[in-house]
């Protein structure tokens, strides 16, 4: 829709011609939520799509994924073959509400800064062990951990005039056995669970839960749990703060998740996947 | 900068915050439609690039430098792409709003995405089809006949609008650049009751380019209702244009008029509005209790049934005594169900454009179902002869009920006659939740008794319905739930008690059904419950107890006199429907899922009573078409389809040679509104009756330039032939003229008597039990529609209806917290119906001809949406053991459910 308070748009092409923040800016990505509801608040634009950051790099440290980088792009990514956790991508990928033409322009970055719930590249990248690179209006840049940059519902640490420039996937996570279980009220709808586990070459086990709780969780084990200590593990430390809204009731996901960390512990223990 | 669009370049600049879609718009490419300006619904798809893109959500300045293509461009020259082809050659459309998104972005499908619709239509929201139409098209699959001679009725004829649907040239309501427009926007009550002291325009009105403040200070003092009936003292006069007291969340305080939106928008931000906050009550049993809050505080003048209680109708009916029927059942059951607010997620938002021409008329283009009673409202409110107003509209993005009111049309009309400027205004999404109507919410609670042998005993129904904060429509919806609902069933003893009460939230108003679907889920539920506790098969107990031809028909009170048996299909629906679920076709379950089976009937007068006219003026042309002037509108409905048919059928010509001009207060005439399910069997019985005396006049006319009698006289594809001579029309009407002879008809109809028609529908369904996920395996609706005029439109209306009840059914509800706000106006968080929600539905039709409609055609518009939720919630009961008594039935509720149930 139309964002009539915009007065102004600034495109830099480097780092260097950002201007510096000041209240009722933001910075556009994708715009595919920006341009979805009224922004009355906001009088300028700044466009990171002109920053021309190279989509995808993958190196021996691991994958580095623009924030600027669409949908569309990391699905379509061809991986080296050591990595198998492609498949995982793709669910993830395939685990938004919105259309495949809003995959062709939303980011990555956006996915992520936005922080629902079930926002998919935030399961993607806690499951997988990311880091952002996040720039700071002072010209510097700060890591954080994914899991912990989300701190609730459309809420994580971003400062004023920070931008995440980079999500860093680590090569010894991209190496790992994955199994992933979503489900939504409707057909290809929102997440109300999307469940994520991961097993290593020496028999660690991370279960991360999205979508269910206001913020991701992740559950580590050194080797697959039982069914029942997972449940525990789970329901000690969420302690009911599971999410609800009309995407579906706390109960409803509580279970969902419980149903699905079971489940996925089966299938990562069963062997081959 | 530069813009590149279907090849041409524009200089023009866009807002720095603007949306291509808008820019595209004010370029003139009229085909980029707003649905919801949110990247929910594709109607504004197009190509930047060649990749398929939600325009809506594209910066506009993104666009330099970029090729971008609307569905305007699509066609190469005159030649249709060939995804325009199939989109008319499936007639893959209804109302046509949503049709150039979706042929854009069908057309950018690579075969893969082909082969999973479900997935890659997911951004492509059709209100109308139930998407199995969209699938054919894709599909490659044609379902329209050719034009030829007198082949109207009975025949896929397509509709008259395709070509400029499928190209984006159909004119909808805003599809229009009209010089020195003005835009309106309105300030919305933050406060769900309050009192305005007073308001401090000036900041608003120093925004440069706002041209005007209206407040409840500038608006008529009378009193009316949004809603449109033939009769206006049907609703109570509740309402003002703007008022001093706001009611709802939601409600309009003052309309902002300026050159551009922005400046609109702006000064809405700028009014300085002084309340005085009132309690509020928001349950509409709490608002009948003493003491509780009052809405109205009006006399008796309003037609508010018991103003002092905030109760809007009430209505009580008995038959026999139930108390003995109850005493002599065997089994009862009592449920309290419930039926949440639903909303009619018409694409097309509520809009209209008003002005004041050089006569001095105030004119009106407005996306409505009621043009002719829009007037005479308009008229009344503003103190106006009739004859200084027009109201009328071209193509209509559907409606569903919702534009049965007047919404916009009064603003429009206030705005234009304070400031002599043409003004438009039109609804965002996100208002068609908080500031328009929606489905009346209703508490129904139900107690059905019934012998070992199958014989219905009692049938007590008690209902409560939100009317919301205004009274437009709830009269007539509770006497319509609290009707047919119980009349189909034969039962010695019956009670309804039914209150309508108003409450501080968002007006319901006339939907799809009219009360039906809500009474309908509880009596069909409890009807299913009994069968059960019988041990009978459904059906079969419906077989025992529903009405047959020349059964009295015994609701809320003895049938009105001009209801009657004008056909009877419902034992051949009941018939058809479970020999379709016994062949046992249809999905296979998932492993694990328990599988279930349900079924539901409705019974709905054709035509609402109180009379329902139209008139259907018809004349031969020079170059010897017809031209047919009918008052219905059009908005996806297909009547204008099926006008030409009748028309063609009586005059035996082609269906493309008869023209249609429509709705549109000018052409002379009444028209009491497309509502009701009117739009074939009342107006479609003007315009044959019209044809007919065209017919005959034409006839009497060649005989006796012929020099022979009239019966050796026929009319023939573009001719008339007597006693073996042809005369092409076109020579014919030459020689009328000559002779100053007019060759034109006039037909009319007042809707009574009336007749009835007949839905069973029927569900196999799977469900996980850990889940609560449900998955419809096989769906089937029996429709008595007497005579199919069009069977092709009339499938796809039945399958439309029921997907559009399904949505009510499994996840569609307006949610309103504690302080009576809607918590979800959006698409994203108000699902409706995408490609892959919608099941196939078989849809098979009952052998009637009734002896009051066109041709022995009934209704067949809102009851397919009627049976839908009942026959769901009871395949769910049987396939898991529980029963729901509320809607929708989405995963997390069914699985609250199963959980409650096993402890």
């Amino acid at each position: 829709m139309d964002l009539n308070t915009i007065a102004e748009i600034v495109r830099p092409t480097e780092r260097r011609e950002i201007p510096a923040w000041r209240a009722g800016d933001a910075f556009l990505a994708g715009g595919t939520w920006l341009f979805s509801e009224p922004q009355n608040r906001l009088t300028r634009l700044i466009d990171l799509s002109t920053l021309g950051r190279p989509p995808l790099r993958a190196t021996d440290a691991g994958l580095e994924i623009a924030a600027t980088c669409t949908i569309t792009q990391l699905e379509n990514m061809s991986m080296p073959a050591l990595w198998p956790v492609k498949p995982l991508i793709e669910q993830c990928c395939n685990a938004f509400l919105a259309s495949f033409k809003i995959k062709n322009v939303a980011t990555v970055g956006g996915n992520i800064v936005m922080s629902l719930p079930a926002g998919p590249m935030i399961s993607l990248c806690v499951a997988l062990g990311g880091e952002l690179i996040i720039w700071t209006p002072d010209g510097g840049t700060r890591r954080a951990l994914v899991i912990g940059f989300i701190t609730g519902n459309n809420r994580n640490t971003l400062g004023p005039g920070e931008i995440v420039d980079t999500i860093h996937l680590p090569a010894a996570a991209l190496t790992r056995r994955t199994a992933f279980r979503q489900i939504s009220l409707t057909n290809f709808g929102r997440s109300g669970a999307l469940i994520i586990g991961t097993l290593d070459a020496a028999g660690a086990f991370a279960l991360t839960v999205t979508a269910s709780t206001p913020k991701p969780y992740q559950f580590r084990f050194d080797a697959l749990p039982g069914a029942d200590e997972l449940t525990a593990r789970i329901d000690g430390e969420v302690a009911g703060k599971w999410f609800g809204d009309i995407h579906g009731l706390p109960a409803w996901r509580r279970d969902m998740t419980l149903h699905f960390a079971r489940e996925i512990v089966a299938e990562l223990g069963g062997g081959a996947r | 900068m530069t813009f590149r669009v279907n090849g041409n370049a524009f200089d023009e600049q866009p807002a720095p915050g603007q949306c291509l879609r808008t820019f595209l718009r004010q370029l003139g490419h009229f085909g980029v439609k707003k649905g919801c300006d949110a990247g929910d619904c594709g109607a504004c798809t197009v190509y930047v690039d060649g990749e398929p893109v939600h325009s809506c959500l594209v910066p506009a300045f993104r666009a330099e430098g970029h090729e971008v293509t609307t569905i305007e461009g699509l066609a190469k020259g005159n030649a249709l792409h060939p995804m325009q082809q199939a989109f008319l050659d499936a007639q893959g459309y209804q109302c046509g709003f949503c049709t150039a998104g979706m042929i854009m972005t069908a057309a950018a499908l690579n075969q893969e995405q082909k082969a999973d619709l479900g997935r890659a239509l997911k951004g492509n929201l059709c209100r109308c089809t139930g998407y199995r139409a969209i699938e054919d098209a894709i599909a490659g699959r044609c379902d329209a006949a050719k034009p030829e001679a007198g082949r109207g009725v009975g025949h896929n004829v397509p509709a008259p609008a395709g070509p400029d649907v499928v190209t984006g040239h159909a004119r909808f309501t805003l599809d229009v650049a009209i010089d020195g427009l003005h835009h309106i926007k309105l300030v919305r009550s933050p406060h769900a009751h309050a009192r305005i002291k007073g308001f401090d325009k000036s900041a608003a009105l120093g925004v440069s380019d706002v041209v005007a403040v209206l407040t409840h200070e500038d608006a008529p003092k009378t009193l009316y209702s949004s809603a449109r009936h033939e009769t206006r003292e049907t609703d109570p006069d509740d309402t003002r244009v703007l008022d001093e007291v706001v009611r709802f969340i939601g409600q309009r305080v003052a309309a902002v008029v300026a050159t551009s939106e922005a400046a609109a928008e702006e000064g809405c931000g700028k009014l300085v509005v002084d309340y005085d906050v009132l309690p509020a009550v928001f349950d509409p049993e709490e608002a009948m209790r003493p003491g509780a809050p009052l809405l109205h505080d009006k006399g008796p003048e309003a037609r508010i049934a018991e103003a002092r209680r905030n109760i809007v109708a009430e209505l009580h009916g008995a038959t026999g005594d139930v108390e003995q029927g109850f005493a002599e059942a065997d089994v009862v059951h009592e449920g309290a169900y419930f039926v949440p607010r639903v909303q009619h997620a018409h694409l097309e938002t509520l809009c209209a454009i008003g002005w004041i021409d050089d006569n001095g008329r105030l004119n009106v283009r407005s996306s409505t179902q009621v043009p002719f009673l829009t007037r005479l409202e308009l008229a009344h409110v503003f103190g106006l002869p009739r004859d200084k107003v027009r109201v009328f509209c071209e193509r209509v993005g559907g409606g569903f009920g919702a534009k049965q009111e007047m919404l916009t049309e009064d603003i429009a009309a206030l705005a234009a006659l304070k400031t002599g400027r043409p003004v438009k205004l039109e609804f965002t999404r996100e208002e068609q939740f908080t500031g328009a109507t929606t489905r009346h919410p209703m508490k129904v609670r139900v107690k059905v008794g019934a012998k070992r042998d199958g014989t219905l005993t009692a049938i007590e129904m008690h209902v409560v319905s939100n009317t919301g904060a205004y009274g437009n429509h709830g009269l007539p919806v509770l006497g319509h739930a609290c009707s047919e609902s119980i009349s189909v069933y034969r039962c010695a003893n019956k009670k309804v008690d039914g209150y309508a009460a108003y409450t501080n939230t968002v007006p319901a108003g006339a939907f799809r059904g009219y009360g039906l679907p809500q009474t309908g889920f509880a009596v069909e539920s409890a009807m299913d419950e009994i069968a059960r506790m019988i041990g009978m098969d459904a059906i079969e107990f419906r077989r025992r107890n529903v009405v047959r031809k020349g059964d009295p028909m015994i609701g809320l009170e003895q049938s009105p006199d001009d209801v009657i048996y004008g056909s009877y299909g419902l034992d051949q629906c009941l018939d058809m429907a479970q020999a379709a679920m016994l062949r046992g076709d249809g999905d296979e379950p998932p492993p694990g899922w328990a599988v279930g089976e349900g079924y539901a009937l409705t019974m709905i007068d054709t035509v609402p009573p109180g009379g329902h006219y139209s008139d259907t003026a018809i004349r031969l042309d020079t170059d010897g078409g017809y031209g047919l002037t009918i008052g219905t509108a059009e908005f996806g409905n297909g009547t204008s389809t099926v006008h030409r048919q009748i028309a063609a059928s009586v005059l035996n010509a082609r269906p493309t040679s008869i023209n249609v001009r429509q709705s549109d207060t000018d052409h002379g005439g009444h028209d009491t509104g497309a509502y009701g399910s009117t739009g074939t069997v009342i107006a479609g019985r003007a315009t044959q009756f019209a044809a007919q005396a065209l017919h005959d006049t034409l006839l009497d006319f060649a005989a006796k330039h012929a020099g022979v009698e009239s019966k050796l006289c026929k009319l023939a594809d573009g001719a008339v032939e007597c006693d073996g001579k042809s005369m092409p029309l076109a020579e014919l009407v030459k020689a009328a003229q000559a002779q100053g002879v007019e060759l034109r008809a006039h037909g009319t109809t007042n809707g009574t008597p009336r007749s009835v028609a007949f839905n069973v529908q029927g569900f196999r369904v799977a469900v996980n039990t850990v889940s609560g996920e449900v998955k419809i395996l096989k769906s089937v609706q029996a429709a008595d529609a007497g005579t199919v005029i069009n069977p092709m439109q009339c499938r796809a209306q039945i399958e439309g209806g029921v997907a559009q009840a399904l949505g009510a059914a499994l996840f569609e509800e307006v949610v309103i917290n504690d302080e009576g706000r809607v918590t979800n106006p959006s698409f994203r968080h108000y699902r409706i119906p995408a490609f892959a929600d919608v099941p196939h539905t078989e849809v098979l039709f009952a052998r009637t001809s009734d002896e009051l409609g066109p041709f022995g055609a009934k209704s067949m518009s809102e009851s397919p949406y009627n049976p839908v939720a009942a026959a769901l919630a009871n395949a769910i009961r049987d396939a898991t053991g529980v029963r729901f008594y509320r809607l929708p039935l989405k995963p997390d509720r069914i699985h609250a459910g199963l959980k409650a149930a096993a402890n």
